[in-house]
């Protein structure tokens, strides 16, 4: 008993605040490009192996246009349509042909992509990593920490964007044509909707919704050419434990698993705090490996 | 198949082998290491081509069955003195088959898609638990120790020197190819390939497709393993970055290249990859991304030639 006491009298209330604050920042980035992957697998059933490069791309066009014209708002609009366009680029010359085979034969594809983006930047940028600045740099005081209001900017745009691109799916002449597609692919071509040129319009989404927060994440760490295995794996762990193609879930899980990250790197180091979620994924592959945030089949 | 074929694949096999035999005695120290480097990744892509070509499942995290071969072996020869060959083949094959029955047990209740994420998943698990644990495993500089003699008990006590080596990384090799042809076309085998092409049927006619999943991957793991201790020993450490992803893709890679389904396919994969890496590095220079064009080449295969090269090899020569 006294343990227990001596735990809640010592228990860092304060870190537990900042540390809740931190995940439910780093968990809305990661909802974003969580969104973009099960968008994808959801509609093309294309698991995007890429699309941690995605996020990595995004960051270094962000970090070069920032430095060319200084506008961060700029680099944020920029970034996620050139990798938009580059998206459908990739899209249209590696998946494109694969339509029909073997879904396996998409994620080796993807893979590839991958590869490619990853050596091409370490050759070009180097493998040290770019810091750049906050656009904004105001602080308010959280305890004894001087807490960024740019951080909580970021939670807000991510739900700003993921929520347009949900007005969007559900209100828009093309959601309604996605949508269509998810539930009967050969029924959507009968009925006119052109379906290679949805899933080439779905990738490229998915694709500027990674970019978007790869800009938006690179002033919180760096950014190098390793960063996107660590999102996509994250991102990966996220969708099962939301449920494959469930966007909702993926939301939810996302916020989740940053969470417990965040309080374990309260006790242990933040490296060693990945292992929470890896544990978490163990126990919903065990109990309910249809996702933890999917509503019980009936 | 016939009796023709047969007698066909025997000779082709015999003159491989007597190639791969005499080529340490020919080739200059740099290229006899190579070969051997390419036959110890080959057992490795081998190994996975038992899931990727006769299971139908794509793993993506063969690096933590490769590397914990890799440390098991570097324990056996850091712990025990004399270090032992057998030993550390026993310690790497042990820690690999204990890295095989984890990964089995969860991922194998998941398939396709899910399954190539899980392994890759686990995987990383391993990779974070040796590069935090530094005490034990050294962390990021990883373990070093001397290459133990190779033995024949009571029998035969030599040093080992890059040709005996390289015989015996392919004395492995071979009988582990052996072994693999066996399995695959045993009744096991046949029951991974039903698995393959129809898991739901495979299950109603009465298969425990699960239990023969598991054994599947413990096997492909095990072989993996040895792949590992190979290199320790052939390289003389055991380091983390060989448990990264990049391990796993490169097995991946090997496998799509030379060809999924055939065992020997992933060798010559193996072989293609490393030749037109050290043939770009020695044109454009060390820095120069030999993975972009590599990764070009890969997906040109994906579209265009799906069966790799040894089975456009094989459909070329049939023509």
């Amino acid at each position: 008993m006294d343990a227990v006491v001596h735990f809640f009298q010592t228990f860092p209330y304060d870190l537990l605040v900042i540390q809740t604050l931190n995940g439910i920042v780093t968990g809305m980035i990661l909802a974003l490009v969580a969104s973009g992957l099960t968008l994808i697998f959801g509609i093309m059933d294309v698991v995007n192996f890429a699309h941690g490069e995605l996020f990595m791309l995004g960051a270094y066009i962000g970090v070069l246009v920032l430095t060319a014209t200084g506008s961060f708002w700029l680099a944020l609009v920029l970034a996620s349509l050139i990798v938009a366009i580059l998206g459908a680029a990739m899209q249209i010359v590696t998946l494109r042909p694969l339509i029909g085979r073997d879904p396996l034969t998409t994620i080796l594809a993807t893979f590839g992509l991958s590869l490619i983006l990853q050596n091409y930047v370490l050759w070009q940028f180097g493998p040290v990593a770019r810091k750049i600045n906050e656009p904004i740099t105001a602080h308010f005081n959280l305890f004894y920490l001087e807490y960024p209001w740019y951080r909580l900017l970021i939670a807000l745009l991510s739900a700003f964007i993921i929520g347009g691109f949900y007005l969007f799916l559900k209100f828009s002449k093309y959601g309604v044509w996605i949508r269509a597609t998810t539930q009967d692919r050969v029924m959507a071509q009968a009925m006119g909707i052109p379906v290679p040129w949805v899933y080439t319009g779905v990738f490229a989404i998915g694709a500027a919704m990674a970019a978007a927060s790869g800009v938006l994440f690179a002033p919180l760490a760096g950014v190098s050419h390793t960063m996107g295995l660590d999102w996509v794996l994250k991102a990966f762990i996220v969708v099962v434990v939301g449920g494959m193609g469930n966007l909702g879930g993926s939301i939810a899980a996302a916020i989740f698993i940053s969470l417990l990250e965040s309080y374990a790197s309260i006790w242990v180091n933040p490296s060693q705090a990945v292992i929470v979620s890896f544990v978490v994924l163990i126990l919903t592959l065990l109990f309910r490996p249809t996702g933890l945030f999917v509503p019980t089949p009936k | 198949m016939t009796r023709h074929s047969n007698r066909t694949y025997w000779i082709v096999f015999g003159v491989v082998m007597a190639v791969l035999i005499i080529a340490p005695l020919v080739l200059p120290e740099f290229w006899r290491r190579f070969l051997t480097e390419i036959l110890i990744w080959g057992l490795l892509a081998m190994s996975s081509d038992l899931l990727i070509g006769y299971t139908g499942m794509i793993s993506f995290g063969h690096s933590a069955f490769f590397g914990l071969g890799m440390y098991g072996a570097a324990a056996a020869l850091l712990l025990v003195s004399p270090p032992n060959l057998w030993l550390a083949i026993l310690f790497g094959l042990a820690g690999a088959a204990g890295a095989a029955l984890f990964v089995a047990y969860f991922s194998t209740r998941l398939r396709d898609i899910y399954f190539a994420i899980t392994t890759l998943i686990f995987s990383q698990i391993f990779y974070v638990i040796i590069f935090t644990w530094t005490k034990v495993t050294g962390g990021e500089n990883g373990l070093i120790f001397t290459r133990p003699h190779f033995t024949i008990p009571f029998l035969y006590d030599v040093r080992f020197t890059s040709t005996i080596m390289h015989w015996f990384v392919l004395a492995v090799v071979t009988a582990s190819y052996l072994i693999l042809r066996r399995v695959t076309q045993s009744p096991f085998g046949m029951v991974l390939q039903s698995i393959r092409e129809n898991e739901g049927r495979t299950r109603a006619i009465g298969y425990p497709v699960e239990r023969y999943k598991i054994v599947s991957v413990m096997l492909s793991g095990i072989f993996a393993g040895l792949a590992g201790v190979l290199y320790a020993i052939q390289n003389e450490f055991a380091a983390p970055d060989f448990v990264y992803f990049i391990t796993s893709g490169d097995t991946v890679i090997f496998n799509v290249m030379g060809g999924i389904g055939t065992l020997v396919g992933p060798i010559v994969g193996a072989g293609f990859f490393q030749l037109l890496r050290e043939l770009m590095s020695r044109i454009f220079g060390d820095q120069f991304p030999y993975l972009v064009p590599l990764g070009f080449i890969f997906i040109a295969m994906i579209i265009f030639l799906p069966q790799g090269l040894l089975g456009f090899a094989r459909r070329w020569l049939n023509r």
